[in-house]
């Protein structure tokens, strides 16, 4: 990190829109990630450099902003330092949402439970980045709307769709075998967080269908940017 | 006989045991870079050896092949109803999306698809269909989780990452019906093709 404020909080003071997000990730919905990778794969499957879903090939070619991943290092760190990020929102979230007192009963012991699992996650990828001589990005300042039960749990749906989404959009980047294991270990999770979340709350337990569809860290940071606080 | 029973309770505890706990070893203990870290965990929790992309597409494709014939069989004969039928009726289709993908990659990477195994499965009526379902969704979550990491191409990677995403749905909401967690673990355990293999033997019919 060679800027002087954290990425998070460059992140919650960037004022560009999110409108484009929201755009980005409704336009290509229908495409499907497999179409995507059959077609990669038609032309040359070893052509890796086709990892759109960094943007990271945004920050080569214009040396100066950093976007997505690099934002919170280079490669595998960054890759962590950003999973991190995302889970520090989930863990305050879910402990947000649990001292509401909006919840109650079920949906009080999923949101702790949840909670308890995203706090593991946590541990485990600070324990990670400091094995690898890291350093642990700055825990985001966070506000989310918790009004009544029914908003909370749509809320912690997109949370966990998002989440889980976000993992997906970064297992081709990871060089680490081992780092690539654990992530993929935490995506389903987070995919089997989102499931619930969705059947509880009427939607699809798929809603990309057979095959779920990877978000980039730049779609994901701006869906999450409106509940930081600068 | 006894074969049969013996299978499902490997997985169990093997998965939710073992390798949850090598997963989180992993993270929290060594070395991770270097070339001979890499090696080691990996290897030892998930490796069968130099199996090459194409191989692991079969081995999902036999896998996918199994839990598309479970769910229509399932719909035909385990006289489902309600929640249980539309929950197994979407499953079924997206089985099916996931066997003709796979094979279609298997051919675009120059591979020759493995034929559908033949398949026997014990259920008899909802409540058993719906047990066996946990089963094949949690299996099949971490088969593609112990396979992933040895995938070379990318994109194939990333196809497999998108697959298993939704075999993890299923088997949440699968759980849920059955009144059992759906998240059982913040770390979803790993098995290597050798334990799944094994797991799913009593499913195919000789």
């Amino acid at each position: 990190m060679q800027d002087e404020k954290p990425a998070i909080e460059r992140l919650a003071s960037d004022p560009s829109d999110r409108k484009r997000f929201l755009k980005a990730v409704g336009g290509t919905a229908g495409a499907g990630a497999f179409a995507l990778f059959l077609a990669a794969c038609g032309s040359d499957s070893k052509s890796s450099s086709s990892s759109s879903s960094t943007g990271s090939s945004t920050s080569t070619q214009q040396s100066t902003a950093k976007t997505g991943t690099e934002m919170f290092g280079s490669g595998d760190m960054g890759i962590l330092g950003y999973a991190l990020t995302l889970e520090y929102l989930e863990t305050q979230f879910y402990a947000d949402a649990a001292k509401s007192g909006k919840l109650s009963g079920k949906t009080l012991a999923v949101a702790k439970q949840f909670g308890s699992e995203e706090s593991e996650h946590v541990k485990a990828l600070e324990a990670t980045i400091k094995k690898l001589g890291g350093k642990l990005p700055a825990k985001p300042k966070a506000k989310f709307p918790l009004k009544d039960e029914k908003s909370i749990l749509m809320l912690a749906a997109t949370v966990e769709n998002l989440g889980a989404n976000a993992y997906l959009g970064q297992a081709g980047n990871i060089e680490n075998k081992e780092v690539l294991a654990a992530a993929l270990s935490i995506h389903t999770v987070e995919a089997r967080h989102a499931s619930v979340l969705n059947t509880v709350t009427g939607q699809d337990i798929t809603p990309d269908g057979a095959f779920s569809k990877p978000a980039t860290a730049d779609e994901v940071l701006k869906a999450v940017k409106p509940f930081l606080i600068s | 006989m006894s074969g049969k029973e013996q299978g499902i309770n490997d997985i169990e505890v093997i998965g939710h045991t073992r390798s949850a706990f090598l997963v989180r070893g992993a993270l929290a203990t060594g070395s991770l870079y270097g070339a001979g870290a890499v090696g080691s965990f990996v290897t030892r929790a998930f490796a069968q050896g130099g199996a090459g992309d194409i191989d692991i597409l079969n081995f999902a494709l036999t896998l996918e092949y199994l839990e598309a014939a479970f769910y229509k069989e399932g719909l035909k004969t385990a006289k489902l109803s309600g929640a249980a039928k539309k929950l197994a009726t979407e499953i079924a289709d997206h089985e099916q999306q996931h066997v003709d993908a796979i094979t279609q990659t298997i051919k675009k990477l120059g591979g020759k698809p493995v034929a559908a195994p033949g398949v026997k499965f014990p259920f008899t009526d909802q409540k058993s269909f719906l047990k066996l379902a946990q089963v094949f969704e949690d299996t099949g979550v971490s088969a593609y989780n112990g396979a992933a990491p040895m995938i070379s191409s990318k994109e194939v990677l990333g196809a497999a990452g998108s697959i298993v995403q939704v075999e993890a749905r299923h088997a949440a909401a699968i759980r849920l019906l059955n009144g059992d967690n759906p998240s059982p673990a913040a770390f979803d355990p790993t098995l290597s093709k050798k334990q799944v293999l094994k797991a799913v033997k009593p499913f195919i019919a000789a």
